[in-house]
């Protein structure tokens, strides 16, 4: 992207000569530089995780999440601007209230995702609008089982079995294939501890500042309902993330 | 008639449930929008006990004087500390729960997105009182007369509350509806007042003397409204949560009754 622009990208609505949106590119550019957010499908459930970066010493704790509810069963977590995703986030249950209006029965996950999709790419169409600079994950459990999304800056979204998107998501994502790759699957209950691993993990201590794990999960233990990873659990899988970086470099 | 005491008949028919809405030809008129309840429910009563809230209702919806579905729930759980019981239209109770429902949901979604409370049983309380009197300015009346119980969580204090279809609210540690409202309260605050004091100060009564109470109540309700059932359900509500109790019945005597005329087989 070293030549990047050179008139092109003045406007959502022009292409390149060899066809590309750059102001998408660039809206991508915004995801990467968010904290990790990362989603795992599960055997009985889904998990969702954020490595949410504390700019200041003065913020309030547990305050500006970047995880929210959009129905009973439906949760959102998003890397990026914050103010784009709380948008998208009232966008989203504005669509889950619509759809159980309409049919009186609760809207599943890959629906939702269409819909907000939607949405988002409507915002790369016109040149009075800049596309959302958030990659959002979307994770639910419904009457077709456990499922998890991601919606890109382009509005194209895709469905995973665990998925990644900010700083680090590449060494996120082989992670989590490794964490995938285990026979049987895993339960939510080993999906928060290895989430919980995996974003200690990709954390740079010396470059980044320092952040709070959010976490939240749809599993029977939460009632098929999106609630936060009780707090004793959390605190488990944060001491088991930090003995194991520790390990870990103990082997180096 | 406003301004007017009401007569004995509408007294003690206060959702003009009967005799059955006659439809009269249309005429030439203006479009109007006021409307009668067509399916109905009877008197609800509502008590607080030491630790929280007790509401009871029946489980019957009548079709004018038809005791026509037999296993209606007309108290509806809302959240994790609020019941409402519900008097009056069926159809627009029904459309009460979902817009209701639709609301906590959406109020629940951002508790955990923003950390903000989640709605107690006085803001659904005040909420329902704004629509009731919306919808009566508009001469469309939602036909309803409820009761809300709950358990405030930061006040660690019960709630009891009164909204009818003008949107007219009170609140008193004992409440009834309807018919009720003439048979089973001063019933309910005879006992009230006798454990608590006429201020309400002293201990409240415990839980089991508030549900033996409302059994009683609901017993004298079935033996004198024809509009009633004896098969009717408890709601509790304490800092535990909502508990809805199984359909009960009250143990009933009418031995007295073969002297009276007109009951039973007219053979005679």
């Amino acid at each position: 992207m070293s030549s990047i622009g050179t008139g092109y990208d003045l406007d959502v609505s022009t292409y390149s000569p060899d066809g590309r949106l750059f102001q998408i590119e660039y809206a991508n550019k915004a995801v990467e530089a968010a904290g990790v957010a990362i989603g795992l499908r599960c055997s009985d459930g889904v998990v969702l995780a954020v490595e949410r970066m504390l700019h200041s010493r003065l913020l309030v704790k547990g305050a500006n999440r970047r995880i929210q509810s959009l129905d009973d069963h439906i949760g959102m977590a998003s890397a990026g601007l914050l103010a784009d995703a709380k948008n998208l986030g009232n966008r989203g249950r504005d669509e889950v209230h619509n759809y159980r209006d309409s049919y009186d029965s609760p809207i599943t996950v890959q629906i939702l995702s269409d819909r907000m999709s939607g949405y988002v790419q409507a915002h790369t169409c016109y040149g009075s609008s800049r596309p959302f600079g958030i990659s959002t994950l979307l994770a639910g459990v419904d009457n077709t089982g456990p499922r998890l999304f991601c919606i890109e800056p382009s509005g194209v979204y895709y469905g995973y079995h665990g998925a990644a998107v900010g700083k680090g998501k590449a060494l996120a994502k082989t992670e989590l294939e490794k964490v995938l790759a285990k026979e049987g699957g895993v339960t939510c209950r080993e999906g928060v501890m290895e989430v919980a691993r995996i974003i200690h993990l990709v954390h740079d201590d010396n470059k980044d500042k320092e952040f709070e794990l959010e976490m939240t999960w749809v599993c029977a233990e939460s009632g098929g309902k999106h609630k936060a990873v009780p707090e004793d659990l959390l605190k488990e899988a944060e001491a088991a993330a930090r003995a194991a970086l520790e390990e870990g470099m103990e082997e180096d | 008639m406003w301004g007017q005491p009401m007569s004995a008949y509408d007294a003690f028919n206060a959702h003009a449930s009967f005799p059955l809405p006659m439809r009269s030809a249309p005429k030439a008129q203006p479009v109007s929008h006021t409307q009668q309840p067509v399916v109905t429910g009877t008197s609800v009563l509502g008590l607080k006990f030491k630790g929280g809230v007790m509401l009871a209702a029946d489980n019957l919806a009548s079709y004018g004087s038809l005791a026509r579905f037999r296993d209606i729930q007309r108290l509806h759980p809302l959240g994790s500390h609020c019941v409402m019981a519900v008097a009056g239209d069926m159809a627009d109770f029904q459309w009460l729960k979902r817009d209701l429902g639709s609301i906590l949901r959406e109020e629940e979604a951002l508790s955990l997105t923003d950390n903000h409370p989640s709605l107690s049983a006085a803001n659904i309380y005040n909420y329902l009182s704004i629509i009731f009197y919306n919808r009566r300015s508009k001469g469309d009346p939602v036909w309803n007369t409820v009761l809300v119980g709950g358990w405030d969580e930061a006040k660690k204090e019960s709630f009891l509350g009164y909204v009818d279809l003008l949107g007219t609210t009170y609140s008193s540690p004992t409440l009834a509806t309807g018919y009720g409202a003439h048979i089973a309260q001063p019933l309910l605050r005879e006992a009230f007042e006798a454990k608590a004091g006429l201020d309400g100060k002293g201990e409240l009564p415990t839980a089991e003397e508030a549900e033996k109470l409302l059994d009683d109540c609901m017993k004298v309700l079935f033996y004198r409204d024809a509009r009633s059932l004896n098969k009717y359900q408890i709601a509790t509500i304490t800092a535990e949560g909502v508990k809805i109790s199984d359909s009960k019945s009250a143990k009933t005597e009418w031995g007295f009754a073969e002297g009276l005329r007109g009951y039973g087989a007219q053979d005679r």
